[in-house]
């Protein structure tokens, strides 16, 4: 009888799941515009042809269908869909922090198609986001790449299928702060980071080697016993099998070099380094590694671990042959990441296509989905943002965002009150005040200390 | 005589600051593109500068044969830009409570002074300046009223020599808005806080008066009465009530707006600022009407309600500007408060005509703050207070050459250019030599 359950519950659960990923996909073509393709250089007066989602033609003049609706994009600038390697948009929480290790949870479990932040983020011509657990935790759970479809209401139609599962993890000042001072347990120094990371991927090395063992005992013994099934330690071994895409919550040098050499002992070889406002003093190191860095244009001074920093940092680092993006982290910034790479440009010495690729092609590779967004190419996903003008300019304005060849930002369809839902039991229009703070959101990752003293103040 | 004069000499070249550097003689910035903000712009002109004040502007101006000469071919003057909110000197490292000298105990302290705990070596204050804003209102925070505001010129080594001519008293008006994404308070619990706030708000005021009036009394005729209690707040709180010091009032939601219009007419407060106005917008006509000026920002940010159009906060200062408010643009920021002609970069993109945007960041925040006889133009008798640029200076591809800030040029470098120079090509890089 409990079996027969089982069985229907998973059968239902796979109806659901393959009904939702019928993702609704549009065809759509692009007349005349200035395409900035970022890999292949800027094509004028050029059109570009999507269909089933897919990108199938860029040339002059191509011929399409009738039934294919088209954008006469005389005059604007056509670029891939913006991609924000790190936010925390369309989720309901953003901590797990009860504990300094929480790589069994998943922000994933927690996506919120209503959320209005995702519909800004929209006009602002970002089409994806690495929507990130917070950084409470040494390890923190796992983080889930979405695709801003607004107005689909299964938070399964805003998952990015296929894209590689991505888990965060935080040194420095959050989990200390948060567990350390916070709850008086490990870590409360960046030495208890060490300590924490070298532990838990020792545990997961252990559990990997006792289920090999299991598997080749249960070969010749069908009696033999597996080991006990834990959550947590099954993602650090996918973690240490290479399956799981590590974004770490990081700012000063020293505590990025340990982490690498933890990395290096436990033979995990990929890494994006998330803030990361010290990158530019080991960029020969990161280099080395092989370790990208997702950094902010010029997000400095908010906190000591910050206040070495310098808004060259992406120039930098991409100069010593570092992979880098430019990301939010704030439902404020990135609505405006095109801005965000146009100061990026004024910081260094960085051409046109370098500082658009911060916010496109880069991100999409440390997202494990470069060959799939981040740039206009043939076989690519139809993921675009017509700007008025070149996106590098602060006079800029998006004016329309394609989502697999659906239009999902019109300015000009665009009404004041684009909410999906309305509570109703709210009596006013409720005014929130953002302080920078606010929109900040790293600061405050497990960090209600913090906010309190600022609220106090 | 001759090696007593050279040795006088050398000591006092030794005795020079190595920057920034004062001219006492005239200097001559030629070939410029000046735009003055309030007498149009000159194509090609020259601007002369002694003892920190410009002496002469104009296409043909003679240029005294001992002048050091600048040559700015291809470049464009602009007054300094002012930012009409930050917390520059006040603040070091925002989560430090160490390095933050921006708020004091208690609600009301209207006495406090920010001039007084002004860093002059903030590592912000060269961060801000080689962006072209050389002029900052700098603003205490916490409580009802956390204090005066000052203005202060981004260079000088005491904060007397910083400071800029203006002080003003805070005043955050009660709000009936969420303070953020992470106040969960019931609508009740809003409500009646700002009630409470309000009441606490009244009853200083009235007391305020009361002390005024007793005061006013006794120094018209100190034989009749007694001399009231020394209370500090009360007389901070005078100078306001004579319309001797100017009250800034904080203010965002549309209704709270209202509510302190009707506040400021009620208590007859001639000297009086808006500040924030996160939704002025809503209700522009009725500040238009009020006569208020307003410091709008920051333009950066995110609608305050979740039904308004996706740009509502970058649009603000234009809506205001069309309806006729005065504005003055502020980042509302520290660490970044260089970002200020992005923000006007924004309002203008989204509807504040060019001209305009480029006043709400010079003349206009110069007369808002009574200081325009001296900063917020570039006029004769003006203070030298200006930078140079390659182009548009809302647009980040421009590129800002010098700074002037009363006469004296500020090196174009801060921790940020520095961190550049050294690290950019790392020496050692990935080995040292005996590492090979």
């Amino acid at each position: 009888m409990k079996l027969k359950t089982v069985f229907l519950v998973t059968l239902l659960s796979i109806a659901i799941n393959s009904v939702a990923q019928e993702i609704p996909t549009g065809d759509l073509l692009v007349r005349n515009a200035t395409v900035l393709t970022i890999t292949n250089g800027t094509l004028e007066n050029t059109d570009v042809l999507i269909q089933d989602g897919i990108i199938t033609a860029l040339g002059e003049q191509l011929s399409a269908s009738q039934e294919i609706p088209v954008i006469d994009a005389t005059g604007m600038y056509v670029m891939p869909g913006i991609i924000d390697a790190h936010s925390h948009i369309g989720i309901s929480n953003v901590n797990e922090s009860s504990a300094p290790v929480t790589a069994q949870v998943s922000v994933g479990d927690v996506l919120n198609p209503y959320s209005i932040a995702i519909y800004r983020a929209l006009a602002g011509g970002v089409t994806s986001s690495h929507v990130m657990h917070g950084s409470a935790n040494v390890i923190g759970g796992r983080n889930e790449t979405i695709k801003h479809r607004w107005g689909l209401l299964d938070p399964d139609e805003l998952r990015m299928a296929g894209a590689p599962r991505t888990i965060k993890f935080a040194l420095g000042e959050n989990p200390t702060r948060v567990h350390g001072r916070g709850n008086n347990k490990r870590p409360a120094s960046r030495m208890g980071v060490e300590y924490v990371l070298r532990e838990t991927f020792a545990k997961a090395q252990r559990y990997q080697e006792a289920w090999a063992q299991y598997e080749e005992n249960a070969k010749t013994n069908p009696r033999a016993i597996p080991p006990a099934y834990n959550s947590q330690l099954e993602v650090m071994a996918d973690i240490l099998n290479g399956d799981i895409l590590i974004h770490c919550h990081s700012y000063r040098a020293d505590e990025i070099l340990m982490l690498l050499g933890v990395l290096e002992d436990f033979g995990v070889d990929q890494i994006t380094l998330q803030h990361v406002n010290e990158g530019f003093k080991i960029a020969p190191e990161l280099a080395e590694f092989g370790a990208s860095a997702s950094v902010f244009a010029d997000w400095w001074g908010y906190k000591f671990e910050v206040y070495y920093s310098t808004a060259y940092n992406a120039a930098i680092l991409t100069r010593n042959g570092v992979l880098t993006s430019i990301n939010s982290d704030s439902g404020e910034l990135n609505r405006h990441l095109y801005h965000e790479a146009a100061k990026s440009q004024k910081y260094g010495d960085l051409s046109d296509d370098e500082a658009l690729a911060l916010i496109t092609i880069n991100p999409a590779i440390q997202l494990g989905i470069g060959d799939r967004i981040g740039s206009i190419e043939v076989g690519k996903e139809g993921d675009l943002a017509i700007f008025d003008r070149h996106p590098l300019s602060v006079y800029a304005i998006n004016q329309k965002t394609v989502v697999d060849g659906i239009v999902y930002f019109d300015i000009e369809a665009d009404t004041d009150d684009m909410r999906l839902i309305v509570d109703p039991e709210s009596t006013v229009d409720t005014v929130v005040l953002h302080s920078h703070d606010d929109t900040h959101q790293c600061l405050y990752e497990g960090s209600l200390d913090l906010y309190d003293f600022l609220e106090s103040n | 005589m001759m090696s007593l004069f050279y040795s006088l000499l050398v000591a006092v070249t030794l005795l020079l600051p190595p920057s920034p550097e004062r001219m006492d003689t005239v200097t001559a910035l030629t070939n410029a593109r000046i735009v003055t903000v309030t007498q149009g712009t000159i194509e090609n002109g020259t601007i002369l500068v002694q003892d920190g004040k410009i002496i002469q502007i104009g296409a043909t101006v003679d240029i005294p044969e001992d002048a050091r000469v600048i040559d700015l071919a291809g470049l464009s003057v602009y007054p300094g830009m002012i930012d009409s909110g930050t917390q520059m000197g006040l603040v070091e490292v925002g989560s430090l409570p160490e390095t933050r000298d921006a708020s004091e105990l208690g609600d009301l302290s209207p006495q406090m002074k920010a001039l007084t705990a002004v860093n002059p070596n903030g590592v912000a204050i060269p961060v801000t300046r080689v962006s072209g804003v050389t002029t900052v209102l700098t603003v205490p925070s916490g409580g009802m009223l956390p204090g005066q505001a000052a203005l202060i010129n981004l260079h000088g080594y005491t904060p007397q020599q910083m400071f800029a001519g203006f002080e003003g008293v805070i005043l955050r008006f009660p709000a009936t808005g969420r303070r953020g994404r992470f106040d969960s308070r019931s609508e009740e619990e809003v409500k009646k806080a700002a009630d409470e706030a309000m009441k606490k708000l009244n009853d200083t005021w009235d007391s305020a008066e009361l002390h005024h009036r007793i005061d006013s009394t006794y120094q018209t005729r100190p034989e009749d009465g007694r001399r009231p209690e020394y209370v500090p707040s009360m007389e901070a709180l005078r100078e306001v009530i004579q319309g001797e010091q100017t009250l800034i009032i904080q203010v965002n939601a549309a209704n709270d707006i209202l509510a302190a219009i009707e506040w400021v007419q009620t208590r007859g407060i001639d000297r009086v600022l808006f500040s924030g106005l996160a939704e002025g917008w809503r209700v522009a006509d009725k500040i238009a009407e009020a006569g208020i000026p307003c410091l709008v920002g920051p333009v950066l940010s995110i609608p305050t309600r979740q039904s308004d159009r996706f740009d509502k906060a970058y649009k603000n200062a234009g809506l205001m500007h069309a309806a006729g408010v005065k504005i003055a643009l502020r980042s509302d920021d520290t660490a970044n408060a260089r970002n200020l002609p992005y923000h006007a970069g924004f309002a203008t993109a989204y509807g504040l005509p060019l001209e305009e945007a480029l006043r709400a960041v010079t003349i206009n925040p110069a007369e808002i703050f009574g200081v325009s006889d001296r900063l917020g133009s570039l006029e004769v008798g003006k203070e030298a207070t200006f930078f140079v640029a390659d182009g548009d200076p809302f647009e980040t591809a421009t590129t800002i050459h010098h700074v002037f800030i009363a006469g004296y040029e500020i090196p174009m470098e801060s921790r940020h250019t520095r961190l550049y120079e050294e690290f950019l090509q790392r020496s050692p890089g990935l080995h040292k030599h005996d590492q090979n």
